[in-house]
């Protein structure tokens, strides 16, 4: 038994802790959970905890149902709140088959196998996410929607009720080990922004888990409900997730060269460049539901066109400039297309895919976009060889289907389950009549 | 910590030179007003030459609004029938001549009961801090700490050299221990991560030192 397990059992033991939770995700980034008792977990960490995959969206074909949850000690959390106040605790769990080789249908295995392919050839993924969300009155979204203030960014007025229970919420976060870089009031009403501490993507995708489900809990402990969806209200900034990305090989920022211009290193070029050349065929993991694309549109902050630059916030990938004196280490590269409800164990993926394409194949970046892309016309960007992301959920499934990279990434079970999953979200979504016709038509046809 | 008194004043010499083996400081006294005018972590009275006057004085010193606790009695062994009656007056006697690991290890055992002491190496205890070492638990101002294993070996690991400056890289193979996945910069994640749990208040113990590495605690050369 490894430190980490002995540590975890004594600890359960010491601490009294009645109920384990054994976490994972599915294809879409849903959490999923069971609960053992802690007599179960010696057990557990030996032999794993086997269930029926077949239930659990895009993870089993039904005639291999069974699979294994083998709970990962290291990223083991006590959870004093809820449980009626009594202790419990969650493990984060890989997903195996029965004869121990990882399910190709987990997405932090898939984020596993990722991770180590860059760590094989050198490098080391860490990631800072920006987490903006909304508040509402309520989770019913028949009626008009309630925000809880009509505040704006960085606006701190008394009536921005929401700021109570955003503490409350890092609080939480803080005590489970997710430290909060900022937090403060986003541009639209009642829409707030978390952004997190980098860390290596692994812990960083499972601390979006949980990151979700803290702000869901504290809300709802507050009598609100908090929506990760990407626009909920037309008219107003969307939420998106820009990130933060640094590449780490050895000791040493990889994306950091002292004489080169930007001090961007050529590696960090070449990363540019892959995620440039590749975004329009990662966006469907990055962007995944029908919604997303209401927030990819000009007006708002969010990305539309392929483009990067160093300060121009309408470019899909910008280059912060690093605070003085913090250049070796705060070199990064913002990516501004992912949103909250992207899985994140499959948004690393084939972000990290992306740009190691660009390292491996030696891609050119491009000159910056200095001008602002939404006050240039169609033409200007075709001369200048600007593309688009995709427009629509439909359109960005197209350009996944046909790209090696991604199916490479992802792996074929999850690429070919999600490729179907949202084909047919699609062709729901296209079959329904929507509010927007209905006050367009009704009455005038 | 406080000094122990010692009764008398002068004390037996084999009695001095075991307190100072074991490095409790101490302080001899020979009346009861100066007794209670101190602030003591406990009392050692030694009745072997006159049993009437020690026990008289361990009485006078455990009564009033300040009892002085714990109290270790040394006597001879045929003063044992002097005890009957008086129990109320000591936590805890040694024959004398005592052997030096019993009177210590008695000694221990009283001030660890008392909350006085630490229990050598099972308990490393830094201001509010209580870490410790045989259960994993950490506790910061009364309030348990939830960490996971790594978290706790590197809060060990600081807190048992307070003032001390590690560099990232020394702190990973004393720590870690091997060549980890994501190098030095995993030291700085989990010293955000220990700073974020220990909160607010207590996350000033873990200090950055620029362009070094982490001490825990304040630095030895300052005041």
């Amino acid at each position: 038994m490894s430190d980490h397990q002995s540590y975890v059992l004594r600890t359960i033991e010491e601490r009294r802790v009645r109920l384990v939770r054994l976490w994972f995700t599915d294809v879409l980034g849903q959490l999923k959970s069971v609960a053992i008792s802690p007599v179960e977990l010696e057990t557990a960490f030996e032999d794993g905890v086997q269930f029926d995959g077949s239930a659990i969206d895009g993870f089993s074909r039904v005639q291999e149902t069974d699979v294994l949850a083998i709970p990962d000690a290291s990223s083991f959390q006590l959870m004093s709140w809820g449980d009626g106040g009594e202790m419990s605790a969650r493990i984060f769990c890989d997903l195996a088959n029965l004869d121990g080789t990882p399910f190709e249908g987990d997405p932090r295995q898939v984020l596993r196998r990722n991770l180590a392919k860059a760590h094989d050839a050198g490098f080391d993924l860490m990631c800072a996410p920006e987490v903006e969300f909304f508040y509402f009155g309520s989770s019913d979204a028949s009626g008009a929607l309630e925000p809880l203030d009509r505040a704006s960014y960085f606006d701190l007025t008394t009536f921005d009720a929401s700021s109570d229970i955003r503490r409350a919420t890092i609080q939480r976060l803080e005590a489970i080990g997710i430290p909060v870089e900022y937090s403060f009031h986003e541009d639209a009403p009642s829409q707030h922004e978390i952004d997190l501490r980098y860390t290596d993507a692994l812990s960083m995708a499972d601390n979006l888990m949980t990151l979700r489900l803290v702000v869901r809990e504290v809300a709802l402990e507050h009598g609100v409900h908090a929506t990760f969806m990407p626009k909920p209200m037309a008219g107003v900034q969307g939420s998106g997730m820009h990130t933060h990305l640094s590449l780490w090989s050895g000791e040493g920022n990889a994306f950091h060269d002292p004489d080169a211009e930007n001090q961007l290193s050529e590696l960090g070029q070449q990363f540019i460049a892959g995620l440039l050349t590749h975004a329009p065929e990662i966006t469907a993991v990055t962007n995944q539901l029908v919604n997303s694309y209401k927030r990819l549109v000009p007006g708002f902050e969010a990305p539309v066109h392929v483009s990067w630059a160093r300060s121009n916030r309408s470019a899909l990938v910008r280059l912060p400039v690093p605070k003085r004196g913090k250049e070796s280490s705060g070199t990064r590269l913002e990516y501004r297309a992912l949103d909250p409800a992207c899985n994140p164990y499959l948004a690393y993926s084939v972000i990290l895919a992306a740009g190691l394409a660009g390292i491996e194949r030696g891609y050119r970046l491009e000159e910056e976009a200095s001008a602002n892309m939404f006050e240039l016309s169609e033409q200007e960007r075709k001369d200048k060889g600007i593309t688009l992301l995709p427009t629509s959920l439909s359109d960005a499934l197209d350009r996944m289907e046909g790209s090696e990279l991604v199916r490479e990434a992802l792996g074929e079970h999850i690429f070919e389950w999600f490729l179907r999953n949202k084909r047919s979200e699609w062709n729901d979504y296209k079959a329904h009549v929507t509010q927007f016709e209905l006050d367009r038509y009704f009455g005038t046809w | 910590m406080e000094p122990l008194l010692i009764y008398p004043d002068p004390p037996p010499a084999d009695l001095i030179r075991s307190l100072d083996m074991a490095g409790h400081g101490h302080q001899a006294v020979s009346d009861e007003s100066t007794a209670l005018a101190g602030t003591w972590s406990g009392a050692i009275i030694c009745a072997e030459d006159d049993g009437e006057a020690a026990f008289a004085f361990a009485r006078s010193i455990r009564t009033g609004d300040a009892p002085i606790a714990p109290l270790l009695l040394l006597i001879r062994g045929n003063q044992l029938a002097d005890l009957d009656g008086r129990h109320e007056i000591f936590d805890d006697f040694c024959v004398t001549p005592f052997h030096p690991v019993e009177f210590e290890a008695r000694l221990k055992h009283l001030l660890v009961r008392g909350g006085l002491t630490d229990m050598g190496d099972e308990v490393i205890n830094y201001g509010d801090l209580v870490l410790n070492v045989e259960t994993y638990q950490a506790i910061i101002g009364g309030r348990p700490l939830d960490l996971t294993y790594m978290e706790y070996e590197l809060l060990k690991f600081l807190s048992a050299n307070p003032g001390r400056v590690f560099t990232r890289e020394t702190l990973l193979s004393r720590v870690w221990g091997y060549e980890y996945y994501g190098g030095a910069r995993t030291v700085d994640v989990h010293i955000r991560r220990l700073r974020a749990k220990l909160g607010e208040e207590y996350a000033p113990l873990i200090q950055t030192v620029r362009s070094v590495g982490y001490r825990f605690g304040e630095s030895r050369w300052s005041s």
